[in-house]
């Protein structure tokens, strides 16, 4: 079977077994609203939350982030899956695509929800002029978000003391898209009078990380679950 | 399967120091030996995973000097873990692993049925199982994933007795159906009386390989 073959096989099983276990629902999602309101009481200012807002939106991201892909990986080395795809001859590449894909639908609902908390707990207003790079914002970071988190959930997995390894290791890399898309978010948002003509730049550097790491993380991905 | 002076070197050290080992199609056979002997790496080498450093190894037709990637997609290997998903039924495990190799429904549903597991077992989580019925839920993705050769590590470890005898029964269905089984193993008492052959894995060499 062909990588995109295998990329949705391997997307719907991850779907499936969140389906069946419920913690991006139970667990995750709480917790990343939990963090929203533990901003909002650090902050205590309605109008230094509604300027920080998208900063803190996507910081609740990354945390949550490193949540999800810590439970993206223990599922497979649980009982030794990862290796038995390996063993198996399963192409690495379908396989860093498709859980890549399921992180990413995964954390698309985890950003709505964080959104939404923004509204609610911040006082965030939507403008319908920065809809289109609003969207474009959070599907370009989303997209380079779930192949790092894939990669490096997929090099940490193996490691002792991968549970701390892993927030080490990524979230410096992560920098670059914290940046990126809280400015972008800020512009969507017309944040301190900034214009959505502002967010464009940002979404260069949003791709281009994709971009990166997707095709990086294609490439390696075989090599990096091997050591 | 046949291995002429095979040489193996895991981690700089030689796990298999000129090897020699023909099996036939159905054949079970028992490796048998103490710790370190390179049971283990016998199994990976024909696995595909092992790189072959000198000799010939032919697996399933295919020569493991030129492509192990091939040997690899029709060869089973279950160690200690099971390469299952707990959240996850008896039927979707199973469906997923079928699904690897292109399985049609029909493949997996009598996959499932041989190993048993077709109805009172098939929504059941496989978390909700007990080590034998996991086992068995193991050996139903090998059957799934049209494995030809099922390299097995150690699988009576961890089996009540009941479940070692469900084990035996399905490698012996298996043998019958046209597959190969190897087995490393210290339960030489149990194993031995399953297998069709018994060789002997000693300093990365094997004996008693007629």
């Amino acid at each position: 079977m062909n990588a995109w073959g295998i990329a949705r096989l391997v997307a719907a099983k991850d779907l499936r077994v969140e389906w069946r276990s419920r913690v991006l629902i139970n667990q995750v999602l709480p917790f990343a609203t939990l963090v929203m309101v533990m901003f909002a009481f650090a902050l205590d200012n309605d109008q230094t939350l509604t300027r920080v807002a998208p900063g803190l939106v996507w910081l609740a991201t990354m945390f949550s982030l490193l949540v999800v892909v810590q439970r993206s990986f223990a599922v497979e080395t649980a009982d030794g899956a990862l290796d038995a795809l390996q063993v198996a001859g399963v192409r690495p590449a379908g396989i860093f695509l498709g859980k890549s894909l399921a992180l990413l639908a995964q954390l698309a609902v985890l950003e709505l929800v964080l959104m939404g908390a923004a509204v609610v707990l911040y006082r965030t207003e939507l403008h319908a002029g920065g809809v289109v790079l609003l969207v474009t914002t959070y599907v370009a970071a989303t997209t380079g978000l779930a192949f790092v988190g894939t990669l490096y959930g997929g090099l940490a997995a193996g490691a002792k003391g991968r549970e701390t390894l892993l927030p080490l290791l990524m979230l410096p890399v992560v920098a670059p898209v914290l940046i990126g898309a809280t400015r972008a978010t800020e512009a969507a948002l017309g944040t301190e009078g900034a214009t959505p003509s502002d967010g464009w730049p940002w979404i260069g550097l949003l791709i281009l990380f994709a971009a990166l790491f997707g095709v990086g993380g294609t490439m390696a991905f075989g090599s990096l679950i091997d050591e | 399967m046949r291995l002429v002076d095979v040489v193996a070197v895991l981690g700089g050290f030689p796990a298999l120091a000129g090897a020699s080992l023909t099996v036939e199609r159905g054949e079970i056979v028992l490796l048998r030996g103490p710790n370190g002997a390179g049971k283990t790496s016998l199994l990976r080498l024909c696995a595909g995973l092992l790189a072959v450093e000198r000799g010939q190894a032919t697996v399933l037709g295919c020569d493991l000097t030129l492509d192990r990637a091939a040997v690899r997609r029709r060869v089973g290997l279950l160690g200690h873990a099971n390469g299952l998903y707990a959240d996850l039924t008896v039927g979707d495990n199973v469906r997923f692993w079928g699904d690897t190799v292109g399985a049609t429904e029909r493949e997996i549903a009598a996959s499932m049925e041989r190993m048993g597991l077709a109805n009172r077992l098939m929504d059941v989580p496989v978390g909700r199982l007990s080590a034998g019925q996991r086992r068995r839920t193991a050996l139903a993705c090998l059957v799934a994933r049209r494995a030809e050769l099922w390299l097995l590590d150690e699988p009576h470890a961890g089996l009540d007795a009941a479940g070692r005898d469900e084990l035996d029964q399905t490698l012996r269905a298996a043998a019958a159906a046209g597959a190969t089984v190897m087995v490393a193993s210290h339960e030489l008492e149990r194993a031995g009386a399953l297998a069709s052959r018994v060789v002997e894995v000693v300093g990365g060499q094997v004996r008693g390989a007629a």
